[in-house]
């Protein structure tokens, strides 16, 4: 500052004395002069502030204009991975795999290759239409010549190439043809487990990769957290044995076979948490090369058709259980009451009678073993509509199931518009109400575990709690003695495997008929079984449509002939798989409450 | 003194700025190995994984029943059922004394024949 203001004497004796002479005051020249120097000092200072102020708004906007530069680079720019610790994306891309519960791939992925042709780049456009005709069936060499040499100039020929095919069209040696990556997805197991894995197909395509979406089953209720790159190396774990879900399979196919059944399922559930250790549904398809939906005819003829979560049967007798449980529990009954079963019922133009005479009258539990409809019948009366509906109701049977399928919201149970009494005493014994072979499982599994609700869930990460009770332990025990009394001298004594005390209940329900009513020579089989009964663990339902036994003079068509069979074959077969050690002397509770009953 | 110190000044930039030259090489074929060492692992992974699926393709249970069945002359194998367990009073040990405390041993013995599932 001193170098820049010119520093001029305040009071300079060149104006001071010539004033003193003059009797003026000096002072007054002082001020004047400082005045000066302060007005000079001021300029100045105004001066160099407006000078930083600039420096420092310049500063600012460099600031800015750096970070909008970096911003705007990053906005325009492809994104990169930083190289130094990321995972390369070869890693990355991966759709997760799906295990069964002892970790053995169901799902998985496979790198292979799609094919396109450059239009621009193809040498001898004819010579490469035949080559490739001839190593696909599917081409024609007309069509590829005419789209060769027409105005596309990019096209797909193929989306999965196996490495063989790759290695033939390498040999064409054509420049326009051009592979591009692929992953895909591979069911290892084939058709097993198919309807439960659902399948997956390409989503968005581009030359160097695409991406895979679940379309049907489990890949697609789960195709979020499947496709999620942070969980790629976390598989899926699904509460299916693979070895279990094969035996069954192995025996349903055969039994259908036998049987000449249209088609089959089967139901493997343990009782205590809900989880679905086997699901199968037969005619089944391959997932590896998914079949199409098909357009025309009923969904349910469809291999794609789950049987066993989708399709709403009658299931006839196997209700019964429900009906008497709910009795006991209310304490209409005990199971030694006599009930009136002679018949028939007739009740607004519709008849109820049993399939075979059995007497003027039946204790409770003999309704159940020998399956009479009027016994049933004539203890749902006792329970009324009302109740009656709110307890199938608390057991699920009103809205579709909670399986983690996406195919089960289409198993929409059919209850009757109109609840009065007739339907409660035909829905009694398991007609007038169409449920999924899933939610009889769901019933069946809550008589075993004593009398609490489950959920059904194919998804080990999901730790079931037991749901609210719907029935005693006590009512449990009894409804589990009576079942175990159909196997030992009822309607499905087949099922008697040794070793594994098996109790159960069988239903025949007639098929509805195109011309109204019921088709007397077409049905529905199914056999709902408990094992081990004096220690419940799983639940088996075994349904067949339309099987009939032809071994003997007359065709037998009772789920006693048919259902139970195959139930038993499966049962000898999963149980030492499951780990059940078997049992060869019973002294247990369950058979003492029989015997106390046959007294 | 001044002049002293722009001397060193000036050196000390020039080492540095060979030293920062040196670390930019380096990092650089660092990244470079990186890159190439994630790449081998990308590759050996996507082996890994076709090796699991072969592995699973191989093991799966129509493939093995098959085999059972061709098999089956030599190695008689049939699936596991009740009849295949048996108590552990059963099991005759022959008397030897060298032989474990039979109450300790695992229950299951029988179990390890005879599955095909």
């Amino acid at each position: 500052m001193t170098d820049t203001i010119k520093r001029i004497a305040v009071r300079p004796l060149s104006r001071i004395l010539p004033a003193r002479i003059r009797g003026e005051d000096p002072d007054k020249i002082e001020k004047e002069n400082l005045k000066i120097r302060h007005e000079q000092m001021r300029d100045f200072e105004r001066v160099r502030s407006n000078i930083r102020l600039l420096l420092i708004i310049v500063m600012f906007a460099c600031i800015y204009i750096a970070i909008a530069a970096r911003l705007a680079v990053l906005a325009s720019s492809q994104p990169a991975e930083p190289v130094a610790q990321a995972n390369n994306s070869l890693i990355f891309a991966q759709r997760a795999d799906i295990v069964d519960r002892k970790g053995r791939i169901l799902a998985t992925n496979l790198e292979t290759y799609a094919l396109y042709v450059e239009t621009r780049h193809l040498v001898d456009p004819l010579n490469t239409a035949h080559k490739l005709a001839n190593l696909f069936d599917d081409l024609s060499a007309k069509d590829l010549y005419s789209e060769f040499t027409g105005k596309r100039k990019f096209l797909w020929i193929k989306k999965k190439l196996s490495p063989e095919q790759m290695q033939a069209v390498h040999d064409i040696g054509d420049p326009g043809l051009r592979f591009g990556p692929r992953q895909t997805r591979l069911y290892p197991n084939g058709a097993l487990a198919s309807h439960i894995l659902g399948g997956a197909s390409f989503g968005k395509e581009g030359v160097h990769s695409a991406e895979i979406v679940g379309v049907a089953g489990i890949e697609k209720t789960f195709d979020q957290q499947l496709r999620n790159p942070t969980r790629s190396k976390k598989p899926l774990k699904l509460t299916i044995d693979l070895s279990v879900q094969a035996a069954v399979e192995h025996v349903l196919e055969g039994g259908m076979q036998l049987l000449n059944a249209k088609g089959a399922v089967a139901i493997l559930m343990e009782v205590d948490t809900g989880q679905i250790v086997s699901l199968a549904s037969l005619p089944d398809f391959d997932p590896n090369h998914r079949p199409r939906v098909p357009v025309r005819g009923a969904a349910a003829e469809s291999p794609l058709f789950n049987k066993a979560i989708q399709g709403v049967y009658d299931l006839g007798s196997t209700f019964k259980i429900f009906t008497v449980a709910q009795a006991l529990e209310l304490g209409l009954i005990d199971p030694k009451t006599k009930i009136n079963t002679t018949g028939p019922i007739k009740i607004g133009g519709y008849k109820i009678n049993d399939y075979r005479n059995n007497g003027p009258e039946l204790p409770v539990w003999e309704v159940i073993t020998k399956s009479s409809n009027l016994g049933t019948a004539r203890i749902a009366k006792l329970i009324g509509p009302e109740k009656q509906r709110e307890f199938l109701s608390s057991l699920g049977f009103a809205r579709p199931t909670s399986i983690e399928l996406i195919e089960a919201k289409g198993g929409k149970p059919l209850l009757p518009k109109r609840w009065k009494e007739l339907e409660t005493m035909t829905i009694s014994y398991g007609h007038g109400i169409s449920i999924t072979p899933l939610h009889l499982a769901t019933g069946y599994a809550m008589l075993a575990n004593g009398g609490r609700l489950v959920k059904p869930t194919i998804i080990e990460e999901v730790k079931l709690e037991l749901g609210p009770r719907v029935i005693s332990k006590e009512v449990a025990h009894n409804s589990l003695a009576m079942l175990r009394g159909v196997v030992m001298g009822g309607t499905a004594s087949i099922a008697d495997v040794s070793g594994y005390f098996v109790g159960g209940k069988t239903g025949t329900a007639d098929k509805p008929s195109a011309q109204g009513g019921y088709d007397k020579e077409k049905n529905i089989t199914s056999f709902a079984s408990i094992f081990p009964i004096d220690n419940p663990k799983y639940v088996l339902v075994v349904a067949l449509d339309e099987a009939q036994d032809t071994s003997g003079p007359e065709p037998k068509r009772t789920a006693g002939w048919t259902a139970v069979p195959v139930s038993a074959e499966i049962i000898a077969r999963v149980a030492p798989l499951l780990g059940l050690r078997p049992k060869f002397n019973n002294n247990s509770t369950l058979s003492l409450t029989l015997s106390n009953w046959h007294e | 003194m001044r002049g002293l110190i722009y001397t060193i000044t000036f050196a000390s930039l020039v080492g540095l700025a060979f030293w920062a030259y040196q670390e930019n090489i380096k990092t650089k074929s660092a990244i470079a190995h990186t890159e190439k060492l994630q790449k081998e692992i990308g590759i050996a992974r996507a082996r890994l994984s076709m090796l699991r699926a072969e592995w699973a393709y191989l093991n799966r249970p129509d493939r093995l029943t098959e085999l059972v069945d061709l098999n089956f002359a030599r190695l008689q194998l049939v699936p596991l059922r009740a009849s295949n367990f048996s108590e552990i009073n059963e099991i005759n040990f022959l008397g030897d004394p060298d032989l474990p405390d039979v109450v300790s041993l695992p229950v299951r013995l029988t179990l390890k024949a005879n599955s095909r599932d």
